[in-house]
């Protein structure tokens, strides 16, 4: 299972590479996005992914899935959604301004 | 803090003072007030010679950072005193001559006298230092302090230029000094000079000595203004006149020869590298200055090369004279009188310069022009200083009966002497010594007849002269009177003033090895030797030099054989040039602005780096033995993960890209149930659903001349660097998992989640119990960018007018 889940990870790095390395301000956004997946993913798999009971201790069960993984990839969650949802109005407020979101038409104006 | 570290710091202490004199006295010349601080020190220094004498040295010591054991040492022994009376007599001459130079309504004064007071001090740091740290600081302050003065008319490009490479070049050479002297430093274990010399036959074995000597050599060598280091010389002569006849005739330039002579004992007693690179750099210098110097017409231009030929001339003779310490006996040592030669031709030369460049300061002030093709005729306007001109330049030349004469013959016989050395391969290339020495001296003698004749004698071309000459002021005139008196006291009483006070006491440091307790170095300077080669070659030299110098227009043409273009100095301005604009083409040409190209840098360097450190150490390994078996549902979803991240880069709108990332994000969710992860499934499912939301905003509002939709084009680049990405990732991934080396701390929490925090849900006690100051961060994160996304939106300062 974690080698599938390792392919996976990597086809997920893969696309998001793509993506941050093209012209589109909305399209490296979309990159970070699956990179905070790919992210997101990759530690959960490196946590083991054993069958167990969720890790509630209500179930009563003789093992559980490692809580600790879980506990890590929450805060990551919350924290990629902030900067996300900062970029994306950041993304937004250019458009506005700049009137553009092609990323080689926002440069420097040092020549002009 | 004793007083001889008072008299060091005295200076600085006055630098200090000196604006606010200048601002509230005006109607005085500042340099009156600046006056008494040289004389003083000149004298309580002049009352160190008769311990000097004795064989004595007086040590004193405050501590500055004993842990790495820089302590402010002073000593005073015969070089450094030699060195420290130059410094303030020729100082207060110089400040007494400046006073009469700069004028005190259309000059800055108190920055001129700030800088000179800062030079002052630093250079007698350096000379009493024995310390090898503080006689480096000491040193970049003079490199600083002449950078200052050699800039002083700063409105002028030339100064400015000049100041720049001065700078570029000592500092150059000052660091790399400063590595000799840690090199010293690794290989003793003190900073201490006089224990280094003590402890030199130990050190010359180590494979760090060369690299120490080249090192420092470097740092003697362009301090000194030797071949090919002398070209900051010439430009420097852009400051006023004080500064020139102070710093570049009399001081400053010494202090590579001082440095040079100081640590002779270290270096060479052992190595005939040493010798061979003092001696030859000395005589290249010594040859190509006095050859460049012919050729000036500026009076400044020759006294500049003229400067620097000097300079090469005392540093062969230190060279030559450092043979001497191959031997250990003092009996029947020849080669001693090199050094003889080199600290009485050191004191000669600063009288007769420093003179020189007085007299050229006063031409320049009353004739408005410096060119010898302009001037001529002065002698019957400006008698005194043509007296003091002929003195000075005569005994350049080295005729007698001035100092000049005797050092220069010292000088052949020190050169002479060469033929009999036995070491060092000096029989086979010996010869050159004196050969060399000789043809040298013409060109001094025919640049000193230019210098005097062409300024004092022939036409008088009052066109050509912005004032009418006259004679200079009286004040103008007593500094370079009190010099050129002492050439020619120098001349006549040379013996019984200066070879028991300061020249064999000067010697006995740089040749320690060769006294024991009792004995001393006996100096005997005589004007008669008898008919002997030295004589012939004097006799040579003048008969050579007059018929040269008066047939000088006949071939003159062969300085046409180093023309400007290929000179050091067009080296220097090409590389300077070159290198600034190469530095500026290689930042141009990696920095250009696209976030594409620097994201592509850090992406191979990241593949680079990781793949390398995977093959290197071997740490490529995937075992399935503790993988978890592949379910169906898994597998399903694994499928739909990668065909939607693939899709997203065919996606011909943003639209279906952005769904496309919102399945991505549901299907991580669905993961998140499959492995047991019921809040991270349920904080997934709404965070993927806010920000798709977000996505769609922004979708909407891109402008409408960007709506063009179309698909993104395909960069082989971009697709091999991010497949790199994801291959590197996998590899990663699947090594770290196979090389698991301990079990997870997990344990603890599955056990304690109730019994010490009362609750059931591990990954919720984890966040707020265990682990609970990354819960409070992530909620200031989340309400900085909170705040960060209003203020973006609400805060409009500037507006664009035109956007």
């Amino acid at each position: 299972m974690e080698i599938l889940m390792a392919i996976v990870i990597g086809v997920l790095f893969m696309s998001a590479t793509y993506l941050m390395l093209s012209k589109s301000l909305l399209r490296i956004i979309i990159g970070t996005g699956i990179l905070s997946h790919g992210a997101h993913l990759l530690l959960l798999t490196m946590g083991g992914l054993k069958k167990g009971a969720a890790p509630l201790l209500g179930e009563q069960a003789s093992s559980y899935t490692d809580p600790l993984p879980q506990a890590l990839i929450l805060t990551a969650i919350v924290i990629s959604f902030g900067v996300t949802s900062f970029f994306l109005v950041l993304a937004y407020r250019s458009y506005q301004e700049l009137g553009t979101d092609n990323m080689d038409r926002l440069r420097g104006n040092e020549k002009k | 803090m004793s007083l001889l570290h008072l008299a060091i710091l005295s200076p600085f202490l006055l630098a200090l003072l000196v604006p606010i004199v200048y601002k509230y006295v005006r109607q005085i010349h500042t340099g009156w007030f600046v006056l008494f601080l040289p004389v003083l020190l000149f004298s309580y220094f002049f009352q160190f010679i008769s311990e000097t004498m004795g064989g004595h040295s007086v040590t004193k010591s405050i501590s500055w950072i004993p842990s790495l054991g820089i302590d402010f040492t002073v000593k005073i022994d015969g070089l450094g005193l030699l060195f420290a009376l130059l410094i303030t007599g020729i100082g207060s001459l110089v400040v007494l001559y400046s006073i009469f130079y700069l004028a005190k309504d259309k000059e800055q004064l108190n920055t001129f006298y700030v800088y000179l007071l800062l030079f002052m001090g630093a250079m007698l740091g350096v000379v009493l230092s024995d310390n090898l740290i503080v006689l480096y600081t000491f040193w970049e302050l003079t490199s600083f302090s002449s950078f200052l003065l050699i800039g002083y008319w700063y409105h002028k490009e030339r100064s400015r230029y000049g100041a720049q490479k001065s700078m570029l070049i000592t500092v150059l050479g000052g660091l790399s000094m400063l590595g000799g002297f840690v090199l010293l430093y690794l290989m003793t274990g003190t900073f201490r000079i006089s224990e280094i010399i003590n402890n030199a036959g130990d050190i010359f074995t180590s494979p760090l000595f060369i690299p120490a000597m080249l090192c420092i050599l470097l740092g003697a060598f362009t301090k000194s203004a030797q071949f090919p280091f002398h070209i900051w010389l010439p430009d420097a002569m852009e400051a006023p006149t004080p500064v020139s006849a102070y710093l570049h005739s009399a001081t400053m330039v010494k202090a590579g020869i001082y440095l040079v002579a100081r640590l002779s004992p270290v270096f060479a007693p052992h190595s005939g590298l040493w010798l061979w690179l003092v001696a030859g750099v000395g005589l290249v210098t010594l040859l190509w200055g006095s050859f460049s110097a012919v050729k000036q017409t500026d009076l400044k231009g020759i006294l500049a090369f003229s400067t620097v030929s000097q300079l090469g001339l005392i540093m062969s003779l230190l060279g030559v004279g450092a043979a001497a310490l191959y031997y250990d006996h003092l009996d029947e040592n020849i080669f001693i009188v090199a050094t003889t030669a080199a600290v009485f031709h050191l004191i000669n030369h600063a009288t007769f310069k420093g003179s020189l460049f007085m007299v050229v300061g006063i031409v320049d002030h009353e004739t408005g022009t410096r060119d010898i093709r302009k001037l001529g005729g002065l002698m019957h306007m400006m008698p005194i200083t043509f007296t003091i001109a002929a003195i000075g330049t005569f005994s350049m030349a080295g005729l007698p009966p001035f100092n000049g004469f005797l050092s220069k013959e010292m000088f052949f016989t020190g050169m002479v002497r060469v033929l009999e050395m036995d070491i060092f391969n000096m029989q086979t290339w010996g010869f050159l010594f004196p050969m060399l020495a000789w043809i040298a001296s013409i060109f001094t003698f025919i640049y000193s007849m230019i210098l005097f004749f062409k300024t004092f004698t022939g036409k008088y071309k009052p066109a050509q002269l912005e004032k009418k000459p006259h004679e200079a002021p009286i004040g103008m005139l007593i500094p370079p009177v009190i010099l050129a008196s002492l050439v020619i006291i120098f001349g006549f009483f040379a013996d019984s003033l200066l070879s028991d006070t300061l020249i064999a006491p000067a010697m006995a440091s740089i040749l320690p090895s060769l006294l024991n307790d009792s004995s001393k170095f006996f100096v005997e300077i005589s004007y008669w030797h008898g008919f002997n080669i030295e004589l012939m070659m004097t006799i040579g030299v003048i008969a050579v030099g007059t018929i040269a110098y008066l047939t000088f227009p006949k071939w003159k043409n062969i300085y046409k054989l180093f023309p400007e273009k290929r000179s050091i100095n067009r080296l220097y301005d090409g590389s300077l040039e070159l290198i600034q604009r190469s530095s500026n083409n290689f930042t141009n040409s990696y920095m250009n602005g696209f976030i594409r190209t620097y994201l592509v840098y850090i992406f191979i360097f990241f593949i680079g780096m990781l793949s390398i450190t995977l093959s290197v150490k071997n740490a490529l390994k995937i075992t399935i033995d503790n993988a978890a078996p592949i379910g169906v549902y898994e597998a399903i979803l694994a499928v739909i993960i990668a065909i939607c991240a693939i899709a997203i880069l065919f996606a011909k709108s943003r639209l279906t890209s952005i769904i496309l990332l919102g399945s991505i994000g549901y299907t991580v969710a669905l993961y998140f149930v499959l492995f047991r992860a019921p809040d991270l499934a349920l904080t997934q499912l709404v965070i993927e659903t806010v920000s798709v939301a977000l996505f769609l905003l922004c979708f909407y509002h891109l402008p409408k001349i960007n709506r063009k939709e179309e698909r993104m084009g395909f960069r082989f680049t971009n697709a091999l660097i991010s497949v790199g990405v994801g291959v590197v990732i996998t590899l990663i991934a699947l090594s770290a998992h196979s090389n698991k080396l301990f079990d997870s701390i997990s344990q603890y929490y599955i056990e304690n989640t109730y019994e010490k925090a009362a609750g059931k849900n591990m990954v919720n006690v984890i966040l707020v119990d265990f682990r609970g100051f990354d819960t409070m961060f992530e909620i200031l994160v989340l309400g900085i960018a909170a705040l960060g996304i209003f203020g973006m939106i609400k805060l409009r300062l500037t507006r664009r007018k035109d956007g």
